[in-house]
């Protein structure tokens, strides 16, 4: 779409109008080429998201799929694995003549990622495609592989002329979290993937914030008036901020261990979503404006300087959760029996300047904990004076706004109200709102929003790399102080983390919330 | 589901109330109300896409059916909630004097300060803007391919009626075509010289069609009949050679452009709960369909 109009200049689509809002934008003549078909994030995530885009006619008639892996497949075999993860993972309904739009389309080259002979059989099958698929020279390369590859790839995307794109058309690469494990491989990656491609053409996926959430707290936090006066430490106590999973490492102990809990989800999760709850206003929505103020937050961001008061690490042990007996991190398979590799980790930020100076925000993310939740909780100063007895707001705690990401995704206040009945007795309760079945039934899941991004070349939300470098910048003393100093502290499974973090609140006069 | 037999609006009311007291939530997550003005026979099907649309529009929905105007006035109703409703639920009989009064019944079951959706399942007055019930909202939906009598001018009528907040499920059933012919355009820029919609003898929707290709391109559109199911063919011919999208089978398409392989594309012809939900996605004035049904109307005075 891109490509066809920069060629006609002025020319406007008379059947286009701004106001015809029912109107969806259909990505142009395209395909995209899936790297490590064989992973769990292509058969959960990426295939069924390209099916389910199709079904919502948001796909381009003749868009295609190109799988490359090291297995010995024919074309049909390659189709039959996108079948079953489509029937298996889809969101929406299956259709046969959507399946029909697709199946046409699906092309596999076998290889290695060295492997000369396979990138040429891939060059010979995008220019088929363009032949008889119409796809206009249009490819996006999804690296859904472990970041130690990308390089290689790309290195061999570029060797035969994949990643130069003819004129008029595009070629686009997408990678996936975690973008390096310290500030200096951050800047190599980056460094290898833009040697390649220009920085307008890398999209990086951090799938657990989708789009569709940064958009929502946006207009949570801008749309309303009521909100932004006290946005700010006049009333802001604190700010929590929390991912939790239930789950261990299950079978990534070759990812996990020493990545960690900090590196796999706080550098990038977690400090999206503070940066996003904190920032201020951004002059408009469009991605640029968005990322200034992002950087510009992330810029104010600061450590206490003690920090072996202010930050909490641990291991889970063995135990019970929710029900399942369940072993401890060291006795997961394929996990060194010294690995210091924290699977919680909760740290304490300051932001300096004018809106957030002397607010507190922890942040904490661990596995096998309580339930899975990701939330952030705004929690505000107690009223400056309470008119009535002390026994009477012996229930009462602090008021808090909470952002509930995920599951259940909405807000939820908590404010004090009389018990009914009661002579004078003040408790907390809870105000909801749920997005989920509601409005949000059939909004695209994040994956969905991020390809089709992709394919529109819709500068995505994600961050940057300079967003990236600078979380990495704040993250790594605190990486640096936990590898000079002793190991991570056990924690039951099941439970919500290690007493050290609950010291570690109990020290500044608060209490994590039990989310 | 609880009878109310010879009851009122408050009694309804109350018992809204209650229902949501018995299902242990008393809070409303509830973004609008939707009243269904339907015909006894028609009543499960509209109150079954009505609970598949709940889904995305959590609503109070309300279904009036308006029964024989004489004799004396009784208003009964089934009010529910749960059920596969993610909102409440209230199907309201009215017999004798009370149906021409019916709007009594039904503004004090409004929810406060949430927009309001009329639907006509089928038969529409001919004027919904100015209809006692239809007045109430700000979206007026009526459905000129389900009407029962004078089909082939149901949505030329409803086109003159039109006001601000009028819309037809006519109009809604050709948003997937109408992405893809603005798509072909998006991918291959070129001038439309004339063409033609194919479809069965009597289709609303290819005339709404018909009506805004010539809106918007400022050429002449054919309409030609075919067996159907509903459209089959849309053409736009261009210098370099026609854009055809042809659906036989009223699911699976093939898109022709110059100079391009001809590709299969999904256009399945859609349910009424997917229409009703595109439907109340937006309840401010579409202007595409207000210049739309003004053009129908001029293209069939001529």
């Amino acid at each position: 779409m891109n490509d066809t109009t920069s060629t006609v200049p002025g020319w406007v689509n008379p059947l286009r109008d701004p106001r015809d809002r029912r109107l969806p934008r259909i990505a142009g003549p395209c395909g995209m080429v899936l790297f490590g078909v064989t992973g769990d994030l292509s058969r959960k995530k990426v295939m069924p998201a390209i099916y389910d885009l199709a079904n919502r006619g948001l796909l381009p008639p003749g868009f295609s799929l190109t799988g490359f892996a090291r297995r010995d497949w024919a074309n049909e075999d390659f189709a039959q694995v996108v079948h079953n993860a489509v029937k298996e993972h889809a969101r929406t309904e299956f259709r046969e003549e959507v399946w029909k739009q697709l199946a046409e389309g699906f092309r596999f080259v076998p290889g290695h990622f060295d492997d000369d002979t396979a990138f040429n059989t891939l060059r010979r099958t995008i220019e088929e495609l363009d032949e008889v698929r119409g796809t206009r020279g249009n490819h996006a390369f999804y690296l859904a592989i472990p970041p130690g590859f990308f390089g290689a790839v790309v290195g061999q995307l570029k060797e035969h002329g994949l990643a130069q794109p003819a004129d008029g058309s595009w070629r686009r690469v997408v990678v996936e979290k975690p973008f390096g494990h310290d500030e200096v491989s951050a800047r190599e990656l980056n460094e290898t993937l833009a040697e390649v491609f220009p920085s307008g053409s890398i999209f990086r996926i951090d799938h657990y914030l989708g789009k569709e959430t940064v958009q929502n707290i946006l207009a949570m936090r801008f749309a309303n008036e009521m909100f932004e006066p006290i946005w700010n430490s006049n009333y802001v106590d604190h700010v929590q901020i929390t991912m939790a999973e239930d789950i261990g490492i299950g079978g990534r102990a070759g990812y996990y261990d020493g990545i960690g809990a900090a590196r796999d989800v706080i550098q990038n999760h977690l400090m999206q979503l503070m940066s996003l709850v904190a920032m201020e206003e951004p002059t408009s929505f469009d991605a640029e404006s968005l990322r200034i103020e992002k950087l510009k937050l992330l810029s104010a961001v600061q450590l206490p300087r003690r920090l072996d008061l202010t930050t909490a690490r641990g291991q889970y042990a063995a135990g019970w959760q929710g029900g399942e007996k369940v072993v401890g991190f060291l006795e997961e398979e394929g996990v060194r029996k010294t690995s210091t590799t924290e699977t919680y980790a909760a740290i304490t930020l300051h932001v300096d300047n004018r809106r957030w100076a002397g607010v507190p925000f922890y942040l904490r993310t661990g596995k096998r904990l309580g339930r899975r939740v990701t939330e952030v909780a705004v929690v505000f100063k107690p009223a400056p004076h309470l008119p009535f007895t002390r026994a009477a707001t012996e229930e009462l705690t602090h008021n808090a706004l909470v952002i509930r990401i995920q599951p259940d995704e909405g807000l939820t206040l908590r404010f004090g109200s009389k018990v009914p009945g009661t002579q004078m007795e003040i408790r907390d309760v809870n105000m909801d709102f749920a997005y989920g079945g509601s409005f949000t039934e059939s909004s695209a899941e994040a994956y969905e929003r991020l390809i089709l991004d992709v394919l529109l070349g819709d500068p995505p939300l994600f961050p940057r790399h300079a967003e990236v470098e600078r979380s990495w910048q704040i993250l790594d003393p605190i990486l640096d102080f936990w590898a000079r100093k002793g190991r991570p502290e056990p924690y039951e499974s099941g439970a919500w983390g290690p007493a050290s973090a609950d010291a570690m609140l109990a020290r500044d006069g608060r209490v994590w919330r039990r989310p | 589901m609880m009878e109310l037999i010879d009851t009122n609006a408050a009694k309804i009311a109350a018992e809204f109330v209650a229902a949501r007291t018995r299902a242990g939530s008393p809070a409303m997550g509830m973004v609008m109300t939707l009243v269904i003005v339907v015909d006894e026979e028609h009543a499960p099907d509209a109150m079954a896409a009505a609970r598949q649309a709940s889904h995305e529009h959590p609503a109070r929905v309300l279904g009036v059916i308006l029964g024989d105007g004489r004799g004396a006035p009784q208003i009964n109703a089934q009010v529910g909630t749960g059920d596969g409703w993610t909102g409440e639920t209230a199907l309201i009989r009215l017999k004798g004097e009370v149906v021409k009064h019916c709007e009594s019944v039904v503004l004090p079951l409004l929810l406060p300060d949430s927009p309001v959706a009329a639907w006509w399942p089928c038969d529409a007055p001919d004027n919904p803007a100015e209809d006692p019930l239809g007045r109430l909202a700000q979206r007026r939906i009526t459905d000129a391919a389900s009407v029962h009598r004078g089909k082939g001018r149901a949505i030329h009528d409803q086109c003159s009626a039109y006001s601000p907040g009028n819309s037809d499920l006519a109009w809604t059933r050709i948003t997937p075509w109408r992405a893809l012919l603005a798509a072909a355009l998006d991918q291959q820029p070129l001038k439309v010289t004339g063409g033609s919609v194919t479809a069965e003898r009597i289709s609303p929707s290819a005339e709404l069609l018909v009506a805004w290709l010539s809106d918007r391109l400022k050429v002449s559109f054919g309409r030609k009949s075919s067996q159907g199911p509903g459209i089959t063919e849309v053409r736009l011919d261009t210098k370099e050679g026609p854009i055809v999208i042809s659906r036989p089978d009223g699911r699976l398409a093939t898109f022709s452009s110059p100079d391009r392989p001809d590709r299969p594309v999904a256009l399945k012809r859609r349910q009424l709960p997917e229409l009703l939900a595109e439907e109340l996605r937006r309840l401010d004035e579409d202007d595409v369909y207000a210049a739309t049904a003004r053009r129908l109307v001029k293209l069939h005075r001529v």
